[in-house]
């Protein structure tokens, strides 16, 4: 427990006794849990704060592979639950990873709610398109007109933007990167790790055996994708349009300081008299 | 301002409750407001800044219990309180917190159900929820406070539970308790005991999160302590790491279940009036206790040996001591403000002496003729 | 053209890049997004049933390390060779 590994690279951040991780070839998360562990160890933060949590689904599994303080809630509860570590202990810092589907399907709600009160956390979303664990269902993110096992007759739902909608929320940092562009991803892994206040990743993430396999692409064929269709641009939210056939706009849309939840709580203390 | 309003007050067992948490030094609070316990999140809403504390209103009840477990894990002693719509939101996290070994408490002020049924109504109809609500195995603590007081010490007691045992504790009032003006004394703070977590004595690298001794209660580190643990509600080891075979299934499962079982005695806590020599036994908790007792005093009044065994744990179900004062009697009455939930345990218990069971749906708690009349049934048909 | 690191010296920094085949579940990324085309597919299939890249050209390594950002199943490295 808590046993750093000083053999290994990232014996420090990662709990190297439990790799190879579970997941699929090609999976996007491993490429999002390697850029974590290089942010949480470039940012030089005492780890002992760090407090990593997950939701169900395949990104759900991140948790358990870091060398932090860890838990995984059930199914889209990741963030009252974080909300509840960084209230109860300010000086903690929760980190959410989790997928499209746990956050924002389910665990919707309290996504939108822990924007709004600009919770000190930081939500990394794996954003793949569909319910990978349970087999490739469409979710909240999928294109319309895609087949999957509980649309076969293609998809009559529409998608979220997810940026688009987190900032509304009211998120002080909000991005959207692939799983490409890692160096950026990591980049924007170490601000939000760094900034207080609520601050939101979009990672596009290839689920290769998934949405991969119903879409006839290969894990080289989505990653292809992702470089060829990723185009950074400097726009509002909401013009930060996402069609996977097409095109994704990446990179850092909303960067402010707000005061969070806790400092403001804080300031009920002076009111109430406290000793 | 304190956190132990020591003294003499008039005030209703919301409020009761809500100033027991603090005393049994509860720091985190977090709930949705619902009829008949939103009084206690207000209470706590201006108490918790006074005292250190922190409160948050969340937008569902899923919300709260999921950041209750939260806080728990950072090191705060944490509660939420809410009515039956409220718990059923709450099952899976409840779950949780029983697999995760999660010391809370949790408050549910009983109204009419099923459903939204009547808010302002009080009941008993989820006595039979907290224990078996959640989905798979579990045991879990809840306690049946009968008066205002009762609502400040026994959720001391629930704290003091939840924080030996890791595991979530109910407190499961009904609306008209929650709602009654009684007095309340709340003594010196030196004379409040409360009880803390077992922490680790390892260090981090030797530390298992869920392994345990003989108590069958694993010490818990929190986040931030530098122990850096896993904890997941998937079925795990005693690393905290998922663990799919069945040998890991039957090993977890008998320990989060034999915690609580093993301990039942010293967990228990009855009330039991003129039992000694009684030919007739009433069983109830809550608020029906009082009207209960009313008419025992009149049954021996009139030269019947009746008896009052007060459930005041409800679970673990007190069905030992309950086997053996049922040896002793002639039949036994239940009365609930159901149609027939903890009567169950109370048969399955006493058999195979006779069980009457008067049920009372509604608002309204059994009158003490109405009890009295049922026990005069229950001996001479 | 794309000139290789050069060494204050002159010389070309050489770098050794390791694939650990109990990590590796064969994905391709290495092989196919390398800038320098390091990485080769094989065709044998080991005992976990996948083919690892095999490093053909390790002369040509600009060290980007892209390749091992790029992993994920963080079975590459690449290190400088320290002469």
């Amino acid at each position: 427990m808590g046993n750093a590994n000083n053999n290994h690279p990232h014996g420090r951040t990662l709990r190297v006794d439990r790799l190879p991780h579970i997941w699929c070839q090609g999976c996007g998360l491993g490429i999002i849990l390697h850029c974590y562990a290089e942010a949480l160890e470039e940012t030089g933060m005492d780890l002992d704060r760090v407090v990593t949590i997950s939701g169900i689904g395949c990104a759900g599994r991140t948790s358990g592979y870091v060398n932090t303080d860890g838990f995984h809630t059930t199914h889209g509860r990741a963030l009252p639950f974080a909300t509840g570590v960084g209230i109860a202990k300010p000086d903690l810092k929760p980190v959410v990873i989790s997928g499209d589907g746990d956050l924002f399907s389910i665990g919707g709600n309290h996504l939108i709610h822990a924007a709004r009160r600009n919770v000190d956390v930081l939500v990394i979303c794996s954003n793949n398109f569909n319910y990978g664990m349970t087999g490739a269902q469409f979710g909240p993110t999928t294109p319309s007109g895609i087949r999957t096992p509980t649309s076969p007759y293609g998809n009559i739902e529409n998608p979220f933007n997810l940026v688009a909608l987190v900032a509304a929320a009211g998120a002080t940092y909000v991005s959207r990167w692939t799983v490409y562009h890692a160096q950026m991803l990591k980049n924007s892994m170490k601000r939000g790790l760094e900034k207080r206040g609520f601050s939101f990743i979009e990672v596009i993430s290839p689920c290769t055996t998934g949405y991969g396999r119903l879409n006839r692409m290969s894990p080289v064929d989505m990653m292809r994708a992702l470089r060829d269709f990723g185009k950074i641009k400097k726009v509002p939210p909401t013009e930060a349009t996402i069609d996977p056939t097409r095109e994704m706009v990446l990179g850092e849309f909303v960067d402010v300081e707000k005061p969070t939840y806790n400092d403001v709580f804080s300031s009920l203390y002076g009111k109430a008299g406290a000793s | 301002m304190s956190d132990i309003l020591t003294g003499t007050h008039f005030v209703h067992g919301d409020w009761a409750c809500a100033e027991g948490a603090i005393a049994a030094g509860c720091r985190f609070y977090a709930a949705y407001p619902i009829t008949p316990a939103t009084e206690i999140a207000e209470r706590l809403a201006s108490r918790l800044p006074e005292v250190g504390g922190r409160f948050i209103q969340f937008e569902d009840e899923l919300g709260a219990i999921a950041s209750v477990l939260g806080a728990s894990y950072a090191g705060l002693k944490a509660m939420t309180a809410t009515s039956g719509p409220g718990i059923s939101l709450m099952l899976e996290n409840i779950g949780l917190a029983v697999m995760t070994e999660a010391p809370c408490v949790i408050v549910n002020v009983m109204r009419g159900g099923p459903s939204t049924g009547q808010p302002t109504a009080g009941a008993q109809g989820d006595v039979m929820q907290c224990r078996w609500g959640t989905h798979g195995d579990v045991e879990i603590i809840a306690l049946a406070p009968e008066s205002v007081q009762e609502m400040f010490d026994l959720t001391i007691e629930a704290f003091n539970l939840s924080e030996e045992y890791r595991v979530p504790v109910f407190l499961l009032p009904d609306a008209n308790i929650g709602h009654l003006y009684e007095r309340l004394d709340i003594p010196e703070k030196n004379k409040v005991r409360t009880m803390n977590r077992k922490k680790p004595i390892v260090k981090p690298d030797k530390y298992k999160p869920f392994e345990a001794d003989g108590s069958l209660v694993p010490p818990m580190a929190c986040f931030g302590e530098g122990y850096k643990f896993y904890a997941t509600g998937l079925t795990h080891d005693e690393n905290g790491y998922p663990d799919m075979t069945t040998e890991g299934q039957d090993r977890l499962v008998r320990r989060l279940c034999d915690k609580i079982r093993r301990n039942a005695d010293r967990i228990q806590r009855v009330e039991e009036y003129m039992v000694e020599d009684c030919d007739l036994l009433v069983v109830a908790y809550g608020i029906t206790a009082r009207s209960a007792m009313s008419a025992v005093r009149q049954a021996r009044a009139e030269g019947i040996k009746a008896g009052l065994f007060r459930l005041i744990t409800l679970w673990p179900f007190p069905d030992k001591k309950l086997e053996e004062l049922a040896g002793r009697v002639k039949a036994v009455v239940v009365a609930e403000m159901n149609y027939g939930q903890l009567v169950r345990e109370v048969e399955r218990a006493v058999r195979p002496t006779r069980v009457t069971f008067l049920p009372k749906i509604g608002d309204e708690p059994p009158r003490p003729d109405e009890i009295l009349t049922e026990m005069r049934r229950a001996l001479y048909g | 053209m794309i000139e290789l690191a050069k060494e204050p010296s002159g010389r070309q920094k050489r770098h050794r890049i390791r694939v650990n085949e109990s990590f590796c579940k064969g994905c391709g990324y290495c092989i196919e997004f390398c800038p320098r085309h390091v990485f080769e597919r094989t065709e044998e299939i080991n005992d976990r049933g996948v083919s690892p890249p095999r490093v053909a050209r390790p002369e040509d390594c600009l060290g980007c390390e892209l390749c091992a950002r790029l992993c994920p199943d963080l079975a590459v490295s690449v290190e400088e060779e320290k002469e």
